[in-house]
């Protein structure tokens, strides 16, 4: 073996140790740049499959697409202990409450463990209180129905505030 | 707690997937990497594909294709990376220790022919291979016996939750097998370090087990304390600091490490255990000022060895560290603190030798009144990563075997020599995504004990990482750690394939779907009331 194939061989082997390197991280992008990619990848993975509607009175698809441009696709506090966090709005329904196992776990003092739902039905997003002790306000309005946000108008949990932003 | 809440809030961003496509690709991937190593080899050497490829490379494809399987069929949303990094990096460590077996073997017929003595421990990559086997056996056995069941009573399963009811036993079990190393009659001196064991024809290291127990064991114990030690306690500016009677559990920890420092003189081990508990600590307690108070008491601990005048070897051990050059191939500090060479070429070795001495470095030594030590094998180590530079020689084209145990303590070494700082950057890359995937099982994790277990387990082999891959290139005082999947010896690939059969599993338990309750499905419960 002449000393310059070698040298391409030596070379070689960096690239594939440095590409095995390059598609681990590749596989874990979501991870590193946030749910955007990962919600493709996850649209991806599940466009062959027909989907399963989760329960029966519900549209099994978001806004998102029914609304065109509009529709808000994501959930952010406002004000209260957990401001800043932003949730991706899915087709999944997003719990609220003091529960561990709640979508968005909040520490307020005035919540319930299972406080309220917000959900898509027919292109709208629709707030539902789960039989709270404080109550859930859209706006001024105490929620004892489930009624549709319209957009802009802020949904108040004891000291908290959530709006659903495009 | 918000420790619970962040997992919460990680996990509702990211849509729950089983990535086995990905997880098998990956895995593809490493086999090729793991194949064209062993093809690079046998290219540079003979010019040909070598038989070692078809019997070590073919042998790991089949165990990794059989761990693969076993993943896919019991945790089926386990992280994709954990499998196949693991894979790789046994891959690479077997076709390096294929290459120094070539070349070290060869030199021991030689040697034996002429009759000269040579050094008994050299590579041997068919028992690297048999390893490999059992450690991926133990992997499939171990993600068997933890098998997501529904059952409560299902016979022989151990969900890593279970550990958590026999913290203190397993504690125990740790500080046994930590110990049974200095027990006469089992315990061995293998290279100057005690920490062996033999078990009828195998020598076995507890210690490496030893870490997993421990890891189970402050998990438990700070499930319990955490509560205590992360709020009460003083505000002195920035920083709250702890109570004084939370600072228990730290000092005892602390005096542990210290008895190893000072029983064993070895300073990485020492710090791999308090490492662990503190950065475990750190976890459990979001408390930085655990961490200042560690580093403070490890500070302390490493100033008073090295002022205790029984502690002359720690002392040299910085010093050989510090300034190795007088020390290649014997040196002698003398207690003023001066360094006299007692190499093969100065007279006073070869005065020794005359005098018939069968270690005339030593008894040279020994004549002048200092303590005697060899800094060849970490000069070497050193100057084989100088040899190697950017791009490395190649694989089969260096002469990695010239360090003494170049397939273990120094396999880093020799990776540094034939793949070049590109191939150990790559190495280290592999290790931190090992790391990544732990902490990541460990923010998504649910339950408080599993948390603090997949985070302590990551750190483990952060910081074994660090302690060996640190000494051999002289940016810590060396220890005699394995370096994980890559090192030759049973016992490490052992441990590190259960280790990592402990994350793969605890991964499948943080990504997979939280059960739905009936009333979610639209269900209604019917309560009979009287």
């Amino acid at each position: 073996m002449s000393e310059f194939t070698l040298t391409l061989i030596k070379l070689a082997f960096l690239a594939v140790l440095w590409l095995f390197v390059i598609a681990a991280v590749g596989v874990i992008r979501a991870d590193l740049f946030g749910s955007k990619a990962a919600a493709r990848a996850a649209e991806r993975a599940a466009a062959p499959r027909p989907q399963k509607p989760p329960r029966a009175p519900k549209a099994p698809r978001a806004p998102r697409g029914a609304a065109g441009g509009n529709a808000p696709t994501k959930l952010v506090v406002v004000q209260g202990e957990r401001a800043g966090t932003v949730i991706d709005l899915t087709d999944v329904p997003v719990t609220i409450g003091r529960a561990h196992d709640a979508t968005l776990v909040l520490t307020d003092d005035y919540a319930s463990s299972r406080h309220a739902r917000i959900y898509a039905q027919n292109g709208q997003w629709i707030v539902e209180d789960l039989g709270s002790t404080n109550g859930t306000y859209l706006g001024r309005t105490k929620v004892t129905r489930p009624m549709p946000i319209p957009p802009g108008v802020p949904v108040r949990i004891g000291k908290t505030v959530i709006e659903l932003r495009k | 707690m918000t420790m619970t809440s962040l997992g919460e809030q990680i996990r509702a961003r990211i849509p729950y997937q089983r990535r086995n496509a990905a997880s098998l690709a990956l895995l593809a991937f490493a086999m090729i990497l793991t194949l064209s190593a062993f093809a690079e080899v046998g290219l540079a050497r003979d010019g040909t594909i070598p038989s070692g490829l078809f019997v070590y490379g073919g042998g790991l494809v089949i165990l990794a294709v059989v761990a693969y399987v076993v993943q896919l069929k019991f945790a089926s949303y386990a992280d994709p990376l954990l499998l196949p990094l693991a894979v790789a990096l046994n891959g690479l460590g077997l076709a390096m220790i294929y290459r120094l077996d070539l070349d070290t073997s060869r030199d021991r017929k030689v040697a034996e022919m002429a009759g000269k003595h040579f050094l008994k421990d050299a590579a041997d990559v068919p028992s690297q291979l048999m390893w490999t086997f059992v450690g991926i056996g133990l992997f499939v056995a171990a993600i068997l016996l933890m098998r997501d069941t529904n059952r409560p009573d299902a016979p022989l399963s151990f969900t890593p939750k279970k550990a958590q009811r026999y913290t203190y036993i397993i504690g125990l079990t740790a500080i046994v097998l930590l110990l049974l190393p200095i027990v006469p009659g089992i315990g061995a001196s293998i290279n100057g370090a005690r920490v062996w064991i033999h078990i009828g024809p195998f020598s076995v290291q507890p210690g490496e087990f030893a870490k997993l127990f421990l890891v189970v064991f402050f998990a438990g114990y700070l499930v319990n304390k955490r509560q205590a030690m992360s709020l009460i306690g003083k505000k002195v500016g920035p920083m709250s600091l702890p109570r004084a009677r939370d600072l228990g559990p730290i000092l005892v920890i602390w005096f542990f490490s210290l008895g190893v420092l000072f029983m064993q003189k070895d300073l990485g081990t020492a710090l791999l255990y308090f490492g662990l508990f503190v950065s475990m600590l750190y976890i459990a307690t979001q408390r930085v000022s655990w961490v200042v108070i560690g580093l403070g008491l490890l500070a302390v601990g490493v100033f008073v060895a090295t002022q205790l005048p029984f502690m002359g070897h720690v002392n040299q051990r910085i010093d050989i560290w510090q300034n190795p050059t007088p020390y290649y191939d014997g040196g002698c500090l003398l207690d003023s603190g001066k360094v006299v060479p007692v190499n093969p070429n100065t007279d006073l070795f070869k005065a020794a030798k005359a005098a018939g001495s069968s270690f005339p470095g030593q008894s040279a030594c020994i004549k002048l009144g200092g303590e005697y030590s060899d800094s060849a094998q970490l000069m070497k180590g050193m100057f084989a990563l100088g040899e190697g530079g950017v791009l490395g020689t190649g694989l089969g084209q260096g002469q990695p075997w010239q360090t003494p145990l170049s397939f273990s303590d120094f396999i880093f070494d020799s990776m540094g020599e034939e793949l070049g700082l590109t191939g150990l950057m790559a190495l280290l890359l592999i290790y931190a995504l090992i790391v990544q995937r732990g902490m990541k099982t460990a923010v998504a994790a649910r339950d408080p004990f599993l948390k603090l277990f997949a985070g302590g387990v990551s750190f483990v082999v952060a910081l074994q990482v660090f302690v060996i891959v640190g000494g051999v290139t002289k940016l810590i005082p060396l220890t005699g750690l394995t370096t994980p999947f890559l090192s030759q010896g049973g016992s490490s690939l052992m441990a590190n394939w259960i280790l990592i059969a402990i994350l793969v599993r605890m991964s499948h338990d943080a990504r997979k779907p939280a059960p739905q309750s009936i009333q979610d499905e639209g269900m209604t419960q019917i309560v009979s009331t009287r």
